[in-house]
Order: C-alpha cells, then sequence, then structure tokens
C-alpha cells in the first residue's frame, strides 16, 4: 500500500501512459488510435467541466466555450501566425486562461440558474462571433488550408503514431495535473465551498478567489481538450463552439458519475462509442441521443462508474461486516 | 424609420417568448431551458395549419393552443419528476427534448429552410409614416402582443388567479396547506408560458424563416431580456425585449459584427449596476 496520494497517482499515470502506448500493439486499426485521440481531447475537456460541476458545484452549461476558444486560438495561431507547437500551446493556455478570467468574473457571482444561463450566453456569442468574422475564422465553413504541424524536439506529429502517442501524453498529464489540484487544498476548499458556501466563508475562505480560480483552471483544460480536437482534425468548425459540446460535457460527467475522478473519461468513452454505434444505422443522432438522455435523467443518476463504485463499496462493506452502504465521497 | 419598426417587431417577438420564460422562473423557480423549442414549435404548428385551412388566424390560434397543450404534457410527464432533483437534472432532461424536437422536426418538415410569405389578409399595402413605411402585418403583430401583454398584466395583478400564482411562487407550501392545488399551478403556468412562446413562433411565420434549431438563438435573447428585465417581471421583459430589440437593429447599422456583443455588454452593464434586473428580484447567490 503506497501511502502518498502524489506517488500513487504519478504511478496510476505512468501506468495509464504505457497502457495506452501498447494498446495499438493489440488494436493496430487506424480505427481505434482516431478513436483514443478523439477520447483524449474529449476526456479532458469533460473532466474540466466536473472541476466546475462535481467539485465546484458550479453548473455551467456553457463550457464548450473554451473547447471552441482553445481549437480556435491553436489553430490560427499554428496556421496564420506560423508559431510552433509549443508557442502555441502555450499561448493558447494564456489566452483561455484570461478569456475564463474576465467571463468569470462576471458570472460566479450568480445565482445557480443565472450562472448557468449566462455561460450558456457567453459560449453563444463566442459561436455568433466565429460566425460572423468570417475574414479571419472562415464562417461557418471553418477554418480552411489545414493546421500545419511543424516537428518539434523530435516529435513529428503529422505521423499517426507520433500524434497518438502526444495525445495519449496530453490526456494523462492533464489528468494527472488536474488529479493533484483536486486532491491538495484547493481542491478540498472548492469541495467545501460547494458544500457550504457560507461556512466556507465564515472561517475566512475567500469564496470567490476560489471559485474564480477553479473557473480558470476549467478554463484552460477545457482549451486543452479543443487544442486536441484542433490537431486532429487539422481545423477548427463553429461546431466546436456550439452550445451542443456544453450539453455533450454535462451529459458525459453525469453518464460516467461525477463522484469519481475518472467518471467523466468513462462518460466520454461511452458517449463516443454510442455516438460511432448510432451514426453507423441512422443519421437522427441526437434523436437516438435525446432520448437516451431521457431514459437517464429520469432512471440512472449516478452515472456508469458511480454504479460500479456503489456496488464495490456495498461488497466492500459486506465482506467487513459492516451494515452501511457507503456512497464515495468526490 | 426601417430600423425602428425592425427592431419593434423583434422586441414583440422576444417579449413573448421571454415573458413565458420569466413566468415559468418566477413561479417555479424552474428555468425551462426548452423554451425556444417551444417557439420553433409554434411556428410550424402554424405553418401547417396554415396550409391546411387557408386562415392565418385558425394558424396562430391553433399553433398557440397546440404548443400550451405540448408544454402542459411536457410539464406533467417529465418536468415534474426532475423538480426536487437539482438544476443539473432539467438542464439534462430539457437538453434532452431539445434534441429530440430539433431532429423531430427535420424528420416531419426537413432540413431545409421554409418560408410562408405574408398571409393573404396583410397583403395590403404598406402605411406610409414618418418617411418609412409600415408594414400592416407589423401593426396586426405589436397590437396582439401589446393587448396579451395588458392582459397579462391585468391577470396577474388584478385578479384572484394571479394571486394564487403569486402566491405559490412564494410560498409554495403554504399555499399547497391552504387548499390551493399547486401542481395545478404549476402545470397551468407552464401551459401558459408554453402557449406564450407558441403565440410567438406563430406571429414569427410570415416575417422570419423556419428552420430546425431557430428556437437556439430566441433562448438566449429571451433569456438576456429576463436579466435585463427582472426575472418573474412581466412589464420587466417588455421593457427588456424592447430594449434588445432596437440594440439589435440599431446595432447592425454600426456595428454589424458585434451586434450579438452590443447586447451582452449592455446586460453585463445591467449585471453590475443593477444586479436584479429592472424590475425584478435579486440575482446575487
Amino acid at each position: 500500500m503506497i501511502r502518498s496520494a502524489p506517488v500513487r497517482d504519478a504511478l496510476f499515470a505512468v501506468g495509464g501512459l504505457v497502457l495506452l502506448a501498447a494498446l495499438p500493439l493489440v488494436f493496430p486499426g487506424k480505427a481505434f488510435s482516431d478513436f483514443v485521440i478523439r477520447l483524449s481531447a474529449f476526456a479532458v475537456y469533460a473532466t474540466s467541466l466536473n472541476l466546475l460541476i462535481g467539485y465546484g458545484g458550479m453548473v455551467s452549461f456553457g463550457h464548450g466555450l473554451f473547447y471552441g476558444l482553445g481549437a480556435y486560438s491553436f489553430a490560427l495561431l499554428m496556421q496564420k501566425a506560423g508559431a510552433s507547437i509549443p508557442v502555441a500551446f502555450a499561448s493558447t493556455i494564456l489566452i483561455n486562461g484570461a478569456v475564463a478570467a474576465v467571463i468569470g468574473a462576471i458570472c460566479i457571482r450568480l445565482k445557480e440558474i443565472y450562472f448557468s444561463f449566462l455561460t450558456l450566453a457567453f459560449q453563444m456569442l463566442l459561436h455568433s462571433l466565429i460566425i460572423a468574422w468570417t475574414a479571419v475564422t472562415g464562417g461557418d465553413q471553418g477554418l480552411t488550408g489545414g493546421v500545419p504541424r511543424p516537428p518539434f524536439l523530435g516529435i513529428r506529429l503529422d505521423e499517426p503514431r507520433h500524434l497518438y502517442l502526444f495525445c495519449c501524453a496530453v490526456l494523462v498529464a492533464s489528468l494527472f495535473v488536474m488529479r493533484h489540484l483536486m486532491q491538495s487544498p484547493f481542491g478540498y476548499t472548492l469541495r467545501m465551498i460547494r458544500d457550504n458556501p457560507r461556512r466556507a466563508a465564515f472561517l475566512g475562505i475567500h469564496v470567490w478567489r476560489i471559485r474564480l480560480l477553479a473557473f480558470v483552471v476549467a478554463g484552460i483544460f477545457g482549451g486543452v481538450g479543443g487544442m486536441l480536437i484542433s490537431l486532429f482534425v487539422s481545423s477548427a468548425y463553429p461546431d466546436f463552439a456550439y452550445w451542443t459540446v456544453s450539453g455533450e460535457g454535462v451529459f458525459m460527467i453525469l453518464l460516467g458519475g461525477m463522484g469519481v475522478f475518472l467518471g467523466p473519461l468513462a462518460g466520454a468513452a461511452i458517449l463516443l462509442l454510442l455516438n460511432d454505434l448510432v451514426t453507423r444505422f441512422t443519421e437522427h443522432y441526437s434523436l437516438v441521443l435525446g432520448i437516451v438522455i431521457l431514459l437517464f435523467a429520469l432512471g440512472l443518476r449516478k452515472g456508469v462508474l458511480g454504479l460500479v463504485t456503489d456496488l464495490w463499496a456495498r461488497r466492500v462493506a459486506a465482506t467487513k461486516g459492516g451494515s452501511s452502504a457507503a456512497t464515495p465521497a468526490a | 424609420m426601417t430600423q425602428t419598426t425592425g427592431g419593434l417587431i423583434s422586441g414583440m417577438l422576444l417579449f413573448l417568448v421571454a415573458a413565458g420564460l420569466s413566468l415559468i422562473f418566477g413561479t417555479l423557480k424552474v428555468t425551462n431551458f426548452m423554451h425556444g423549442s417551444l417557439y420553433m414549435l409554434g411556428a410550424y404548428f402554424a405553418y401547417t395549419l396554415y396550409n391546411l385551412t387557408g386562415s392565418y388566424a385558425a394558424a396562430v390560434v391553433g399553433a398557440a393552443l397546440g404548443v400550451g397543450l405540448f408544454a402542459l404534457i411536457f410539464e406533467r410527464l417529465f418536468m415534474s419528476r426532475v423538480y426536487s432533483a437539482d438544476v443539473l437534472m432539467q438542464l439534462l432532461v430539457c437538453y434532452g427534448f431539445i434534441l429530440i424536437l430539433d431532429d423531430a422536426v427535420k424528420i416531419i418538415w426537413g432540413a431545409e429552410f421554409l418560408s410562408m410569405g405574408m398571409p393573404a389578409a396583410f397583403q395590403r399595402p404598406p402605411i406610409l409614416l414618418a418617411g418609412g413605411v409600415l408594414p400592416v402585418f407589423y401593426l396586426f403583430l405589436i397590437g396582439v402582443t401589446l393587448l396579451v401583454a395588458l392582459v397579462l398584466g391585468y391577470v396577474l395583478t388584478k385578479t384572484r388567479i394571479g394571486k394564487i400564482v403569486r402566491a405559490a411562487a412564494i410560498n409554495p407550501t403554504m399555499t399547497s396547506a391552504l387548499g390551493i392545488n399547486t401542481a395545478l399551478v404549476y402545470g397551468g403556468v407552464f401551459a401558459l408560458g408554453g402557449l406564450l412562446a407558441g403565440l410567438g413562433g406563430a406571429l414569427a411565420v410570415p416575417v422570419r424563416s423556419l428552420v430546425s434549431g431557430m428556437g437556439f438563438s430566441i433562448l438566449i435573447e429571451s433569456f438576456i431580456v429576463t436579466v435585463i428585465g427582472g426575472m418573474g417581471s412581466v412589464s420587466g421583459a417588455l421593457v427588456g425585449a424592447l430594449l434588445i430589440g432596437l440594440v439589435r437593429s440599431f446595432g447592425t447599422i454600426g456595428f454589424p459584427l458585434f451586434t450579438e456583443g452590443l447586447m451582452f455588454v449592455f446586460m453585463t452593464v445591467i449585471l453590475i449596476v443593477r444586479p436584479s434586473g429592472l424590475f425584478g428580484r435579486s440575482a446575487e447567490s
């Protein structure tokens, strides 16, 4: 049993990365590696949203803004400014952080429902800006001309194998950093604010500041997800900033279970599989997705991983002779 | 002049949708994220009814009642199940419904833009006014909406029904303890909100083109309107809607690229200066 949580998480991360790197040996097809790359983008994005919803209790319905912003900033920096990949990556993180700070400062003082709606409204502002500003963004056609992938540090992202490994590494590193943040005093303060903001304020915590920090962190990692997808499709489309991205993010979290750190990852995988499966049979994906969402919302509420950990906790409790079925705390 | 009348009718349509949204929120403390889809349904219902009957009046009345009924069913079967759950579940149910309705519209009416054109009754020469032209339909639209606003305001503030609705909004437990069926009140308010959105959609058909997903932008605008006017306030919704309609309409001259942005600047200023909106309760936590 390893006592130190950061060391354990780091071991998990290394193990996960090795596993992901080895998987193409078992599944050599392009379909598989493409799936993992798309999953890496959505998983980072969904996990970042869970920092707000699951850990912070701030139900953002406009998180897709950062996904779209990340994709467009990165693609534009690469295409128009000719930046190198690390520079574009770092600049996009700065842009996303700054935008998140401004929007967060406006939104986070508000009551729950206002917060959801206002974040959504800001996302639609970005979407309409992308559509309207044709000269820069290419309007509703999306960015044309492709995103160049110049080599850096010996990494050649135009090679599928390198791209795959790069996306896996970014996924694992992002998850590790977010996990570490959530296990830090900052993460526990955030949970405390979620559970009882007034009490947190009485204890001398700057509720507003912690929430804003969480909003900025989530905005940055939402942007990382967007960067990965724009690197993969070698473009950026207005759909990346459309409100449905936010809806999907919320659903991924709920699907996987927001009480578990890796829940959003599982939810992203399930939703992507569902998408690939359904679009093979019908073009009415949203109809099917809508029905699945309704079934879920009115039935299974804790998410798939939540259900698994619940059953697990019950088993553990049963073998220990305890009678209370423990629910996992986030 | 063209800008003013254009802004006025946008504002009127916006008012009908925003008033329903605001009313539902004010009474049930639930935000109906699929309110825009009700507007869309109203437009498509009216389109079909007009093509079937040839009467625009029948189309408007039928569409409004149809959407009201739809909203009632939605509230009773789905929304009422998640009142006790958190915002997340309410959001999710609405999200699911938006997806389903958008796709259903594509299946039934096709994915192409549809437009109905001006009904025969309004195909008259426009009225010349202050150097501009005013189509007759615009007058009709403004008249109907103002009438609705007056009736709504009267019912909510001066009648027994309005008193019950306001009581249920402030203290639902006490209201139901006094023998009033609050489930009925909730269903009724939701149906009324749906009816208003459907009416807005039906009145928009001659001046807007129809497409699946058309409800979403008006949902965002209605929300901005309710933030400006204050959640739960009908007069706030009217003033907010007119302001937004005019800002949008005149914004297209000055800043064509930033018209949407202008609304947001406006809303942000209101949120900072007067967080409760011009006529409403506080939005701060």
